[in-house]
Parts: structure tokens; C-alpha cells; sequence
């Protein structure tokens, strides 16, 4: 708990402005969703044919997960993509329904007789929809964007995994430090937000509801103060991110986020100012975002990139596979920076108490022992060509089942608490130490070579030459130790990750 | 050159489930007179004041209203001069009884003094004192004061005609006789053109300067109240002997 308090003491200027990218991505795309929403319902509800149809497409919009959502919207030109436009569109997408449905609900609610009251005293469709539909079907309109809203408030959180920002950025970063403490510094928030949100919008329904005189002035003032609060956040907000001429892309692990910030310092020590979109999710999110021009630089590996990226058949050769992806970044408009001087190669691991009772110390001695253990990767690991199949097969391994697939950090203390008994981490994972596991030898050589390298888009090194100066300057300068050090102190002594890139750069 | 206020031509009109709801009706009402439209449910009754403020359109033969076909009339400004009184009185809920009564001078863009004075006017002639009814809510009056709220609607803008379906219907027997009485003083003041629909022959004798029996789309007969008492059709007599049953068991209960 105090470590809680400490962490938001110690963070609070960057948790009032993850707050505030929160509260604005939420009640942006909520007003976007009424906006559109109401006049649909509306639309709908006159059009019984239509509703059928409309409820039914808006109820397959809600059903498709949010991750996947994103995932769907990377590739589309202008509204996709990473950041927070993204992010409002998918929201927005999720919001849609519940007010659509509560307002149709709420116009075909209304007793016949009134409406036709209201026809046969000589009012127009739109004055019968002005001065009696409409404020009859209000407490039901306003039940539907409550539940939009605090939906919004959960989803929101997920739109930290393409960048745009709010209090997600927490909970990613505590699940990719496996540190509770950080997970609920976004978690809380978050949760206490929903709630505020609920309860503000309940009293409003309620207040609607009871329809005292001064109704309308209260919802006017109300909407007034909403609009009000979101035009000042977000100009805060917009302050904050102006003026940022290289957007520094990363991963969603530990390393990405310490190489992300070492790569954004060592560019803003060359004077140019840099924007930080770090935890982009996966290899996958990385490469779209390059490629639009989303992010301007990250680092990739090169095993990766030849594989997942473009697709390549595996090979040994450090060399040949440098020079291969470098050809390939080049001919799509990116430029491959001379490697950082490690190789994070995948470990395949163990428990140190059992390396040491069973005397394993090769791939192959733990194959033998497969037949009646269980494994557990991360999702690329088990998609990946140079993965989970290709080493089942390189090594004979024969699980009893199939793998449990799991996210890659928690997959370290799931094998340190012997969920699993072998996993697929990163070499350089500074938790191998901190958990007392074993990384055993690759002696078939299944795994390529995973040099990481800096990728950037060739137009931004072209504008920036300090750029390419910052980024030239950190070739061949991380060593494995360095690596394995800094992920250390960020996942087991968790040190801040700027300090951590700062004193790198200090030294 | 018609001198009715109301006139049906021969008028039919078939329901959207194929029935006939009118079949060669015609019909005249003199302005300033009380027509009282006998039958009972599903004979047409509604169907012929639908027809007035174009709620329906017949199919054949011509409905006039003030000597102009009721199709050549702009639909909004046909309503706003043909009160309506709903049996469901159908007052907005949303609205205070001021509000509801205020409507029309509303729509009409009248100023904020007249409607004022116009509200007040008529919460006074229908029985409800303004100083203390004009902020109520619907749901916190009577059955009986709503339908003197939704008469107070129908003529805010001082239609020349007014339409009433049902009007007392829903009205326990007490409420009803008094509002009866209300309603013969009122329009002794306003004198309006008024189709009141109703399926109790009393009230019709009641209310009605003349009677018209409806039955199965087509008008039995229509004549002064003596008249009609005395008319040997069946179709009539089975409505009045309603009444003397009804009257019967008021009796007993007594």
C-alpha cells in the first residue's frame, strides 16, 4: 500500500497526465459516440425494419475484441495506424452500441398515445421529436452512454498497447516488470475513474428521470462543465506532446523499454526533441507503425525481422543475416543501423534447482526429460517459424501436452514457481538472475542469431543527421553484461527506467 | 357552397387489415353545434374524427373542414384549429400542467405574456384554479383533472373546432356526470363546432345538440336526442337498452 503511494508520489506529474490522455480518449469518443449514435437510434427507431439489422451489426462491432480491434486497424491509411486517433476510433466503435440501443429503446418506449397527442395538437415530426420524443427517451439515452462510458474507461486501457497513452501505460509496464506495485498505480486509477464516471452519469439519469422543472438547466451545465474539463486537458495534453520531431518506438517487454528510452535520451542529447511511444505491443505493431511513419525508430533483432518481418527462411550466419535484413529495410524505406553490440538470442530455460539436481546443461538434456514436463511461451514464440515447432523438432521434444501459451514476462515466474518446467526467454533478461534460473545450451544451433539493431525510417535520418549521429554512437556499445544489467536493475531492483538509460549514458 | 362547419361526402375508408372502417358515410355539423357519435367499439366512430384533424385520409368521397377538403389543407395548420381531447388524455409527462396547456400558443410562437394570460385564462374555465395547478405534474392530479387539463390543450389556441374521443370514458361514474355538466358550461361560453365520440347512449343524449348512431362504418340515423329515443331500428335499440340496464344496476347498487 505505501509503496503504492510512494510510486504515485514519486510519478505524479506523468499520472496527471496519464489521467488526463485517459479522461480525454474516453469522454472524446464517448461525445463522438452520441453524436453519431443518437441520430442513429433515431433514424433507426422510425425504420422498425432497420433496427433488426442496425442492433445487430453494432452488437458484432462489440463482440470483437479490443486488442483485436487495434490489431484490424493497424494496416488502414489516415484512421488507423498507433496512437491515440487510432484508439478514439476504436472507442468510439465500442461506444456506439449501447447508446444506439437505449436510444431506440427509449423512442419506442413512449406510449402511442402521447406521440399522437403531440401529432394531432399540430406539431411537426421534428417538433414532435424536439419537444416530446426526445426528453421522454433522455434517461434511457443517458443509461445507454453510461455504459459506453465506463466500458470506454476499461477498453482505454488496452489503447496503451498502440500508444496512446492514458492509464494502461501503467499496467502495461507493471505487467512487463512483473511488478504488482506499478500495475496498480494504473489499475486503481483507472477502476476509481469508472466508478466517478458511473456514479456522475447514474445522478444525471436520475435527475432526468424525476423531471423537476430545472432539468434542462442542470443537464446544460453539466454537459457545459464535461466540455469545459475536456477542452482544458486536453490543451494540457497537447502541450505535453507538441514539439516532438522523432517518435521513438518500442516493444512491450522490459529490454525495448530500457533500449527505447536509451535510443530517445541519446537523440535528445543531440538536441532534438523527442516523442516516446514505447510498449507498442509486438514486432508486428512496431513494423506497421514504422512503415506509416507512426514511429520514426526502434529496435528490432535481426533474427526477428528476417523471419517475422519479411518472412525469410532461418539462417545461422550473424553476418548474412545482418546484411540480408539491411537489404530488406532499405528497399521499404528504412535503414538498418549497425548493430548495438548483443545478441538476444531465445533461452530456452529452466529452474536452477533442477538444472543442478537433474545436471542439465544443453537443450538436449532437457529434451529427455520433456516427456513428462510441461512448457510454457509466449504468444510469438508459438506462432514464430524459428519457434516452438521448429524446436520441438530440432530437439525431439515430446510434452505430454501442448505448451501453455502465456505472456512472456509472466511466463519467468511461472517457471520460478513451477507452474512450468521449461520456458522460452529472452538471453538477456535480467529476471534469469533475479529468479535463480538456467539458460541451457543451444548445442544443435536451432536459434539464429538475434542481433538488435536500430531500425529507422530512412526520410527522418535523411531531415535529422544528429539523429543518425545519436543512433550511430550506440553501435557495438551494449554489451550482453550491459543489457543483462540494465534489465536487472529495471525488473528486480525496479529502478526507474529513465535513470536507468541516464546512467548508461553517463558513463 | 356548404354552410357546415364539418361535412362528409360519402366518405369510405378500409383499415390497413382490409375491413371496413367507413363505408359511404356522410355526415354534416353545423358550426357552433354538439354532435354526439354513438356505436360501439370498432363501428368507425374514431375512424370520422381521425378524419377531421387528417389523422386518417379517406380512400373515396371528400371530408370538409371549413368548406375546404381536409386533403387540401396543410396537415400542421389543419391540427393546430381542430382542438383534440384523447380518451388517454395523452398529457406529456415531462411537462407541467402550465407546459402542457401551453402548447400550442408554443408551436403558434405567440409571446410569453399572451400564452401566460391564455393559460391562466383556461385553467380557470375548465375548474383549475392556475395559482395552484399550474405547476402540478400530470402524474399528481386526478383522472378527473387531467381531462380538464387535456380539454384546457384542445382549445388554447381557440380552435374553431373541437374533437373529443371518448373524453369522460375512463372516468369513474361520479366524475363523469360532474365533468358532464363542466363541459355544457364551457361550451355555452366558447360555443365550438364539437364531434364527441362516446359508446354510451346517455352521455350522448347528455351532451349532444343532435345524435348520430354509427354502426359497422355506415350512419343508422342522425337526429335530436327525442328523436333518436324514439327510433325502432335495432341497431338503435340494442345502444339504448344498454343505457336502461346500466341504469338499472346504478339503481340497485343504491
Amino acid at each position: 500500500m505505501n509503496a503504492l503511494f510512494s510510486f504515485w508520489i514519486a510519478h505524479r506529474v506523468e499520472l496527471a497526465s496519464l489521467l488526463g490522455q485517459h479522461v480525454l480518449l474516453v469522454a472524446g469518443s464517448t461525445l463522438v459516440a452520441v453524436a453519431i449514435a443518437v441520430p442513429l437510434g433515431i433514424f433507426a427507431a422510425r425504420r422498425p425494419r432497420l433496427a433488426a439489422p442496425l442492433t445487430a451489426i453494432a452488437n458484432i462491432v462489440q463482440t470483437v475484441p479490443s486488442l483485436a480491434m487495434f490489431g484490424f486497424l493497424l494496416p488502414v491509411p489516415f484512421v488507423g495506424g498507433v496512437g491515440a486517433r487510432a484508439a478514439l476510433l476504436v472507442l468510439i466503435l465500442y461506444g456506439l452500441l449501447p447508446i444506439v440501443r437505449t436510444t431506440i429503446a427509449g423512442l419506442q418506449g413512449i406510449d402511442a398515445t402521447i406521440r399522437e397527442a403531440g401529432v394531432a395538437l399540430g406539431m411537426t415530426p421534428r417538433q414532435l421529436l424536439r419537444l416530446v420524443e426526445l426528453p421522454l427517451a433522455l434517461p434511457s439515452i443517458v443509461a445507454g452512454v453510461r455504459v459506453a462510458a465506463v466500458v470506454g474507461v476499461g477498453s482505454a486501457t488496452i489503447a496503451a498497447a498502440i500508444g496512446a497513452g492514458g492509464l494502461g501505460e501503467y499496467i502495461y509496464r507493471g505487467l512487463s516488470m512483473v511488478d504488482t506495485t506499478v500495475i496498480l498505480a494504473g489499475a486503481v486509477p483507472a477502476a476509481v475513474l469508472a466508478l466517478a464516471v458511473d456514479g456522475s452519469l447514474l445522478w444525471m439519469e436520475r435527475e432526468l428521470s424525476a423531471r423537476r422543472r430545472s432539468w434542462s438547466r442542470r443537464v446544460v451545465a453539466s454537459a457545459a462543465a464535461v466540455v469545459t474539463g475536456i477542452v482544458l486537458v486536453s490543451s494540457g495534453v497537447a502541450a505535453r506532446q507538441a514539439g516532438g520531431a522523432i517518435v521513438v518506438g518500442s516493444k512491450n517487454f522490459t529490454e525495448q523499454l530500457v533500449l527505447g528510452e536509451l535510443i530517445a535520451q541519446s537523440i535528445e542529447r543531440e538536441g532534438l526533441p523527442v516523442q516516446r511511444r514505447l510498449n507498442l505491443g509486438g514486432t508486428l505493431i512496431c513494423d506497421r507503425a514504422l512503415l506509416t511513419g507512426d514511429i520514426d525508430v526502434y529496435v528490432e533483432y535481426t533474427g526477428t525481422a528476417l523471419t517475422a518481418v519479411f518472412h525469410q527462411p532461418v539462417s545461422m550466419d550473424s553476418t548474412g543475416v545482418f546484411s540480408s535484413v539491411r537489404d530488406l529495410y532499405a528497399r521499404t524505406g528504412r535503414t538498418l543501423l549497425p548493430p548495438l553490440g548483443f545478441n538476444n538470442t531465445f533461452a530456452i530455460l529452466v529452474r536452477g534447482s533442477d538444472a543442478r539436481s537433474l545436471r542439465l546443461t544443453t537443450i538436449d538434456d532437457a529434451a529427455r526429460e520433456s516427456a513428462h514436463w510441461r512448457a510454457g511461451f509466449g504468444y510469438e514464440f508459438v506462432e514464430r517459424p524459428d519457434g516452438y515447432t521448429g524446436l520441438a523438432k530440432a530437439y525431439g521434444m515430446r510434452f505430454p501436452q501442448p505448451p501453455h501459451v502465456m505472456d512472456l514476462t509472466l511466463s519467468y515466474r511461472a517457471l520460478a514457481s513451477g507452474q512450468v518446467d521449461m520456458i522460452a526467454g529472452d538471453a538477456t533478461a535480467g529476471l534469469i538472475k533475479g529468479l535463480d534460473l538456467v539458460q541451457l545450451d543451444d548445442n544443435r544451433h536451432y536459434f539464429p542469431p538475434y542481433d538488435a539493431a536500430a531500425v529507422a525510417r530512412a526520410e527522418t535520418l535523411l531531415r535529422y543527421p544528429q539523429a543518425r549521429r545519436a543512433l550511430e554512437r550506440l553501435s557495438g556499445r551494449v554489451s550482453p553484461d550491459a543489457m543483462r544489467a540494465m534489465n536487472y536493475a529495471a525488473d528486480v531492483e525496479h529502478r526507474d527506467v529513465r535513470a536507468i538509460a541516464r546512467d548508461f549514458l553517463d558513463r | 357552397m356548404s354552410t357546415f362547419s364539418i361535412e362528409f361526402r360519402d366518405v369510405s375508408l378500409t383499415r390497413p387489415n382490409g375491413a371496413r372502417a367507413l363505408d359511404h358515410f356522410s355526415l354534416g355539423v353545423e358550426a357552433g353545434e354538439v354532435l354526439a357519435l354513438v356505436g360501439r367499439s370498432g363501428a368507425g366512430k374514431t375512424t370520422v374524427i381521425k378524419l377531421v384533424n387528417r389523422l386518417l385520409t379517406a380512400d373515396a368521397g371528400t371530408v370538409l373542414v371549413e368548406g375546404r377538403d381536409a386533403r387540401e389543407w396543410d396537415p400542421i395548420a389543419l391540427r393546430r384549429r381542430v382542438g383534440y381531447v384523447l380518451q388517454d388524455i395523452g398529457l406529456f409527462p415531462h411537462m407541467t400542467v402550465a407546459d402542457n396547456v401551453a402548447v400550442v400558443p408554443g408551436l403558434e410562437r405567440w409571446t410569453a405574456e399572451r400564452t401566460d394570460a391564455r393559460v391562466r385564462e383556461l385553467l380557470d374555465l375548465v375548474g383549475l384554479p392556475p395559482q395552484q395547478f399550474a405547476a402540478r405534474w400530470p402524474d399528481e392530479l386526478s383522472g378527473g383533472q387531467r381531462q380538464r387539463v387535456g380539454v384546457a390543450r384542445a382549445l388554447a389556441a381557440d380552435p374553431p373546432v373541437l374533437l373529443m374521443d371518448e373524453p369522460f370514458g375512463a372516468l369513474d361514474p361520479m366524475t363523469r356526470a360532474e365533468l358532464r355538466a363542466e363541459f355544457r358550461r364551457i361550451q355555452q361560453k366558447v360555443r365550438k363546432t364539437v364531434i364527441i365520440v362516446t359508446h354510451d347512449m346517455g352521455e350522448a343524449f347528455a351532451l349532444g345538440d343532435r345524435v348520430g348512431v354509427i354502426d359497422a362504418g355506415r350512419l343508422v340515423v342522425c337526429d335530436v336526442p327525442a328523436a333518436v329515443a324514439a327510433s325502432t331500428d335495432p341497431r338503435v335499440r340494442q345502444l339504448l337498452d344498454a343505457v336502461i340496464a346500466t341504469q338499472r344496476e346504478a339503481s340497485a347498487e343504491r
